[in-house]
């Protein structure tokens, strides 16, 4: 076996140098958590994505003889309701699972269109500085004066009740918090000795953030961005829960949440369920996106 | 010095404003550089130093255009940016090297793309550039095949800055300026970069605008000095007559306040006591009147002009003015 030494002769093969992604995925491989928390996260999507195939009972379908029944019941005719039903007799798994489909959706599509246009209007201002940065920031801080709760219910509100204008809501309220933080990141970046010595090298400002200030701002905004995927889900649900959002009989775990609210003395458990699937999803992003920034933490 | 100098430089000022109140109203000036004249021959060396904050780095930038003059000329080879120069151009012909070696390198790009960025900007082929990268590394005394694909933080200071000059001298310039471009290195490291620096410019014919507080290297390096005090040019010329026979007090402040490796030379007082004054407001008069141990009334009223004083030098010291009522003025070298 050949030593790995500092001597190895010149023909000795270079080290290789794998891109600083692999590297974080790597690290991020390495991280018990954060791969514990992708697996949650990967079953719960395989189950929303697979569920017709998965035999579950019919989500819409109830039945008014068999109400709120506890975990585990198993009716007359054999089958077996293994997390209870629901107040109209409907099968709690399957709603849980296909509900899994419409609550991930909000939880993830308003953060990714708000990660796209918050980070294209924090770069903007960041490394244009000025007037522009003036004009943008102080844009965004109108709607960062009202909390987001508020300001999701609002535009909501006036947008009227359904999925696709809760999307909208969900992503104008996260774009000032992702372009206040690629703003920043952008600035401290701007400011480096490299981006100076790009731009003493003759390069436009084009050129200069794709090369140079892209892969330094991206990173963190992306980590800070999956860490509101749960504050999405949370507020999505939040609106379902005031018939803002999810109409009934659309399984969603936040107006499941709201409709079994009446069910938490007769049956604790089951009226329990959505928002331990909510907690768990949330936890499981919030670990992951702590994860993806220690293994981005090249200084580690 | 030939014709036409490399780099004319006349008249340079850079104020930076201060703002403040509700509007961000401009509330005062940073006087950063105001009104420098300096020149650089054909390949020479130009040392510049000063204490921090007198503005040798502004005058860097200034050089680049990374910062833009308020007012003055830089005449780069007899053309003047604009006036039969591109600014594309002048950044392909003068270039920089930071002191932060870290800082000056983008950490998520392998060296060898840092190296090969201006050649692409400017229109290279990417596998030209991937060659020429190449190329430069071994120049610097890197082994391409190992250093090429390595990222900043896998490298040390030193081979940091050995990439950063080779990043500079990718365009081929014909001049670098060099801020502190070894002043974070260690003795050793920094004493073989300076070695790299010097094979580099015999090599290539370079020109090199070389600015430090460390006045040893300066020695080293430059062919002439130029001393800077609160934006203004104090005292210029060749370095060893600077060195043994300074003329102005600042220079011989500076030049005292130097370690010495001899114990019989040890240094018996601090030379210049406090800091130098708030560059928002300088001092009237000659701006270092507040320090000199030989300041009188003219030096509180007027303005000394950078005069010729003998020897390819200029002062700027009411002293050396025989014209400015100074007692001491026309007795040259007493200051030292």
């Amino acid at each position: 076996m050949a030593a790995p030494s500092a001597t190895a002769t010149p023909s000795a093969p270079a080290p290789r140098h794998r891109g600083y992604w692999a590297g974080v995925g790597r690290r991020l491989a390495r991280d018990r958590v954060a791969m514990a928390c992708a697996a949650v996260l990967l079953a719960i999507i395989l189950a929303a994505l697979l569920a017709p195939w998965l035999g579950l009972a019919d989500p819409y379908r109830g039945s008014i003889a068999r109400r709120l029944r506890p975990v585990g019941f198993t009716t007359p005719q054999g089958f077996t309701h293994w997390l209870g039903t629901d107040e109209q007799g409907r099968d709690m798994l399957a709603r849980l699972v296909y509900g899994a489909r419409l609550s991930l959706f909000l939880g993830v599509v308003p953060v990714l269109n708000a990660f796209v246009v918050g980070s294209a209007l924090g770069i903007l201002a960041g490394y244009a500085g000025g007037k522009v940065n003036m004009a943008i920031m102080r844009m965004i801080d109108v709607f960062y004066a009202f909390p987001s709760v508020l300001l999701a219910i609002a535009i909501s509100g006036a947008l009227g009740a359904g999925i696709s204008n809760s999307l909208l809501s969900l992503t104008i309220v996260f774009i000032p918090p992702i372009a206040r933080v690629a703003e920043s990141v952008t600035t401290s970046v701007r400011a480096l000795d490299f981006v100076d010595a790009a731009r003493a090298s003759g390069a436009g400002a084009f050129t200069i953030i794709r090369v140079h200030v892209l892969g330094n701002v991206l990173g963190p905004v992306f980590v800070y961005a999956t860490g509101l995927i749960s504050v999405a889900m949370i507020l999505a649900s939040g609106l379902s829960f005031l018939g803002l959002g999810t109409k009934p009989p659309e399984p969603e775990w936040g107006l499941m949440l709201n409709t079994l609210r009446t069910a938490i003395y007769s049956q604790p458990l089951v009226a329990a369920l959505p928002g331990a699937m909510i907690f768990m999803v949330s936890i499981c992003f919030n670990l992951l996106s702590d994860g993806l920034r220690s293994a981005m933490d090249v200084k580690l | 010095m030939s014709a036409t100098p490399l780099l004319r430089v006349t008249g340079l000022r850079k104020f930076f404003p201060v703002r403040g109140g509700l509007f961000g109203r401009k509330v005062a000036d940073v006087q950063a550089v105001d009104g420098i004249s300096f020149e650089v021959a054909r390949g020479e060396t130009l040392g510049i130093v000063g204490e921090s904050g007198c503005g040798k780095s502004t005058t860097a930038r200034l050089l680049v255009r990374l910062v833009e003059p308020d007012e003055g000329e830089i005449i780069f080879d007899g053309l003047g940016l604009g006036d039969g120069m591109t600014l594309s151009e002048l950044r392909r012909q003068a270039q920089m090297v930071f002191q932060d070696s870290y800082a000056s390198l983008n950490p998520r790009l392998a060296v060898g793309d840092s190296i090969a960025f201006g050649p692409r900007v400017h229109g290279m082929k990417a596998s030209e550039a991937r060659a020429l990268a190449q190329e430069l590394l071994r120049k610097v005394g890197l082994d391409p095949a190992l250093f090429a694909g390595r990222y900043p933080h896998e490298l040390s200071g030193g081979q940091r800055q050995r990439v950063n000059i080779a990043r500079a001298l990718a365009l081929s310039p014909r001049l670098v300026i060099l801020d502190e471009a070894v002043s974070a290195l260690d003795k050793s490291v920094e004493a073989q970069v300076l070695n790299l620096l010097g094979d580099l410019k015999a090599e290539l014919g370079l020109t090199y605008v070389f600015i430090s507080h460390d006045l040893d290297v300066v020695r080293f390096m430059s062919d002439r000095v130029m001393v800077m005090y609160l934006g203004k040019v104090v005292e210029i010329g060749d370095v060893e007559s600077i060195y043994a026979d300074p003329r102005h007090p600042y220079t011989a402040a500076l030049l005292s306040a130097m370690p010495s490796a001899d114990p019989d030379r040890r240094t018996e007082e601090a030379p210049l006591a406090g800091d130098p004054p708030n560059p928002i407001d300088p001092p009237p008069g000659c701006r270092f009147h507040t320090r000199c141990p030989f300041a009188q009334d003219p030096c509180r009223r007027a303005e000394p002009g950078l005069n010729p004083a003998g020897d390819r030098r200029q002062v700027a010291c009411h002293m050396n003015d025989p014209a400015s009522g100074h007692s001491r003025a026309g007795r040259q070298g007493e200051a030292a």
